[in-house]
């Protein structure tokens, strides 16, 4: 290219004559694979522009040998689901939970349904698998504490437990220590009696008739005689080994001493009916549904 | 600590002819400037309508005083002339901003990869987030993302641009305070943009996040910088520009373009932080991934082209593979890559022909950017021995790998049937991180490990053995990361997308959240090997500046010919 090219001497190429701050530049031509790929994509995309929609026109646009919209797809996609679910998902809002039991595609209609529903708004408090959490009851099992009904469920789920809602599930677990009602003691008793009513072991010298006398006074008022529990009040069975906050000593002493109010809250109006049905139709068919 | 006067000392003058000292222009003007703005800065402080501005208002006061300060005491201590262009015959060059930027990318590096990993491991892990407004991720992402890319890799950008545009141009930078006003301009307004993010100040532009009085003052800082570049160009004693100074100078002149189509935004209040852009909808989404896609294509891939046509030939002492390939594939990137944004909005209200135009450019320019990848591994030819005894051009080396590997899976991720399973997944991380630790960071890593012994004029680098160790951490680091997250994005993607037979979503969000849970893990444990290789170095470099080459182990010179 100019006088002071020169050929270099590992490759062969003459370089261009140019240096800067003692870079050379060899004047390799361009790879032909390059070439050629560069060359193919750019024939790849000039096709892509004749078959889709590609270029602007002054107030519309190219549209492509078929006429493909990504809208038109939704519209396809939207109406192969209709067809799939067909009348069922109107028949949803309409139905009574009993109606849905009878009708078998219906069911499995709400129970796809609502586990979906479940997955985004239950799981995060009771688990993706309903297993729950301490304080948020496993769904999985026959323990309910305001009841396993269908209808009972779907109340739960509407008004939620003291959610606020007009309607919501109320009673809460008092404060026996916080309030005064119960002498720190007395409380050590009587979590021990609570334990010894599922079988669990309690500390020694620990006065099982004066534990009975407490229990008797205080607690049976909700949760029932031999602590069977009340799901008139949402008052737990403690009889049953299914714990919500835990059976450790310690957690019973916590419990009993400063109460416990768990709140679940109402989805009326955050979801439609039809979501809501769906939704208890799916909890019930966990495992305890009665 | 690293005092002042590393960057500071007064280059070697020749004995002046007596001649009376007077302020420069540049000097008495810039310092009235400033001295009005700490004034103004004053003024807007007291009638602040919020706090994070009445803060920065009054950073801004207190920094507008310290820069008079700076040229007044910097005058005192000159000599009556300014450095001249030449000293008998060869080109004085201005080393001290660069010695600054090159201090400063280390330090928002490591900022910036720590930020980085607190917020994976709050990912993995969201307890560590305590609680605390300002270190939710919602803020440290932002953070992290405009340490790295422009505090980190700006600085690298602009400290190499000045070091490879003066000595291809045999010419010393143009302006006495303008490269001093460039790099601590710059550096001002990564202050104020990053502590703005803290305080929850942003406009919620991706890569855009700076709110409009940090905008307006980038966009002075940068006019600066295309002047400075510029001008040193234009008074080059070479006949011809370096190819390096095509991309440094595409870099510069697309930003500047990008900055401002994507930011014109009204203020609230002149006394506000708060602003609204100009742009709405999807004009405005448009705009966002024009400017997004393009700080990749023109931020993170010319100026990075750049430093690797002037570091690579350098250290391998080869001359670049080819001339014809430089020109062309130059010219087809900088052509194609203004287009692919759109790719960015695939299957969203972004009409279908722009879609296409996104897509279709995306795949033309895979090409051009092996083009790049060709030239800097194929200048290697003959000298692929150096790879076993020089870690640093391993890594500038592996750095082009990545390159390639990274605009292979862009322009495939571009495509609608890909990006509908990758988009919004971790894939998307992946692949930005392959590009932003393999190539963008280590070639900065390599560049920087040249760099330091040449500006601070010693023999060699403290420790290549510490290269070394580096260069294998930091690998290892990107593989854990960049693998998980394929993983991850993958599985995330098919987990999104499978539907019952009834038409419902097989799995809810938060099982796919708990599915990643271990991919986090990995992703953060790469991260904080990353990290280390990078504290690494710069102990490293540290040294090298303190008390030079440790030990004679590279058989090539590592002095620059002259």
């Amino acid at each position: 290219m100019t006088d002071h090219s020169e050929i270099d001497s590992v490759t062969g190429r003459a370089t261009t004559g140019h240096e800067w701050d003692g870079i050379k530049e060899l004047n390799t031509p361009l790879p032909r694979w390059w070439v050629i790929c560069f060359y193919l994509t750019i024939v790849w995309a000039v096709a892509y522009w004749v078959v889709y929609p590609a270029w602007p026109l002054i107030s519309s646009n190219t549209t492509g040998l078929f006429g493909y919209s990504s809208r038109a797809d939704v519209a396809v996609e939207l109406a192969n689901l209709e067809k799939i679910r067909g009348d069922k998902m109107a028949a949803l809002g309409t139905a009574s939970l009993a109606d849905i039991e009878k009708d078998p595609a219906l069911l499995a209609l709400a129970r796809a349904k609502g586990k979906t529903v479940f997955g985004d708004n239950c799981a995060p408090c009771h688990g993706s698998g309903a297993a729950g959490a301490k304080g948020f009851p496993n769904l999985n099992d026959d323990d309910w504490l305001w009841g396993g009904t269908l209808d009972q469920i779907m109340q739960t789920i509407q008004f939620g437990a003291r959610s606020g809602h007009a309607k919501t599930h109320e009673g809460q677990m008092l404060a026996f220590g916080k309030d005064g009602v119960l002498k720190p003691e007395e409380i050590v008793t009587v979590a021990n009696y609570v334990r010894s009513l599922s079988g669990l072991s309690t500390r020694k010298g620990y006065d099982a008739a004066k534990g009975e006398k407490i229990f008797v006074d205080n607690c049976v008022a909700c949760h029932g005689d031999g602590g069977k529990g009340n799901q008139e009040l949402g008052a737990p069975n403690l009889t049953d080994k299914i714990w919500l906050y835990g059976s450790d000593e310690a957690v019973l002493i916590e419990t009993i001493g400063n109460g416990r109010a768990g709140v679940m809250p109402a989805w009326e109006g955050r979801l439609d009916p039809a979501t809501i049905k769906a939704m208890a139709v799916y909890v019930h068919s966990l495992g305890g549904g009665k | 600590m690293f005092s002042g006067c590393v960057f500071f000392q007064r280059e070697s003058a020749m004995p002046q002819p007596s001649i009376s000292k007077t302020m420069t222009t540049g000097e008495s003007g810039l310092a009235f400037i400033f001295a009005v703005t700490a004034f103004l800065c004053l003024i807007a402080s007291a009638k602040a309508l919020d706090a994070p501005f009445a803060f920065h208002a009054a950073l801004s006061a207190a920094a507008s005083l310290a820069a008079v300060f700076f040229i007044i005491n910097r005058y005192y201590d000159r000599p009556a002339a300014l450095p001249p262009a030449e000293i008998n015959g060869r080109p004085n060059y201005n080393m001290g901003p660069i010695k600054f930027t090159a201090f400063m990318a280390m330090f928002w590096g490591i900022a910036g990869f720590l930020v980085g990993l607190i917020i994976a491991s709050q990912l993995a892990w969201p307890a560590l987030n305590f609680d605390l407004p300002w270190i939710q991720f919602g803020r440290l992402r932002p953070l992290h993302t405009s340490a790295v890319i422009f505090a980190f890799g700006g600085n690298v950008l602009i400290g190499t641009s000045f070091y490879v545009v003066q000595k291809s141009c045999r010419a010393r930078l143009v302006g006495d305070l303008a490269p001093w006003f460039v790099v601590l301009g710059y550096n001002y307004f990564i202050l104020i943009a990053g502590t703005g993010y803290l305080l929850g100040v942003t406009q919620s532009k991706e890569y855009a996040e700076p709110e409009w009085y940090a905008d307006l003052w980038l966009t002075i800082v940068w006019v600066a910088y295309l002047l400075v570049f510029l001008g040193t160009i234009i008074k080059r004693k070479e006949p011809h520009i370096f190819v390096a100074n095509w991309f440094y100078l595409a870099f510069i002149v697309t930003i500047a373009v990008l900055h401002l189509g994507n930011n014109p935004a009204l203020p609230v209040s002149f006394f506000g932080s708060k602003s609204y852009i100009a742009w709405g909808g999807i004009q405005d989404a448009m705009f966002q991934w024009w400017y997004g896609h393009n700080a990749v294509g023109f931020f993170l891939t010319a100026g990075f082209l750049a430093i690797m046509y002037y570091f690579i030939p350098k250290r391998a002492e080869r001359p670049v593979y080819s001339y014809r390939l430089s020109i062309i594939h130059f010219w087809a990137l900088i052509f194609l890559y203004i287009w692919a944004g759109p790719h960015h909005l695939h299957y969203t209200a972004l009409p279908d022909w722009t879609q296409t135009l996104g897509m279709t450019f995306s795949i033309m320019l895979w090409m051009p950017s092996w083009g790049g990848m060709i030239n800097g591994l194929m200048t290697l030819s003959g000298a692929w021995d150096k790879l076993r005894t020089d870690p640093v051009l391993r890594m500038l080396v592996v750095s082009v790998a990545f390159y390639g590997m990274s605009t292979f899976e862009g322009p495939m991720m571009s495509i609608k049937v890909v990006n509908s399973l990758s988009h919004y997944t971790d894939w998307t991380i992946g692949h930005v991180h392959s590009g932003a630790l393999g190539w963008v960071g280590f070639v900065s890593f390599g560049a920087l490990y040249c760099l330091v012994p040449w500006v601070w004029n010693r023999k060699g680098l403290y420790s290549l053995k510490l290269v070394n160790w580096h260069f294998w951490i930091a690998t290892l680091g990107i593989v854990l990361y960049i693998s998980a997250m394929w993983v991850s994005g993958i599985l995330q993607g098919l987990m999104w997308r499978a539907y019952t037979s009834l038409g419902f979503l097989e799995y809810s969000f938060i099982e796919t959240v708990e599915a990643m849970h271990p991919f986090y893990i990995i992703r953060a444990a790469g991260g904080a090997l990353f990290l280390i290789g990078a504290l690494i170095m710069a102990y490293n470099l540290w040294m090298t500046v303190r008390v030079g080459e440790q030990e004679v182990q590279m058989p090539v010179a590592l002095q620059p010919a002259e």
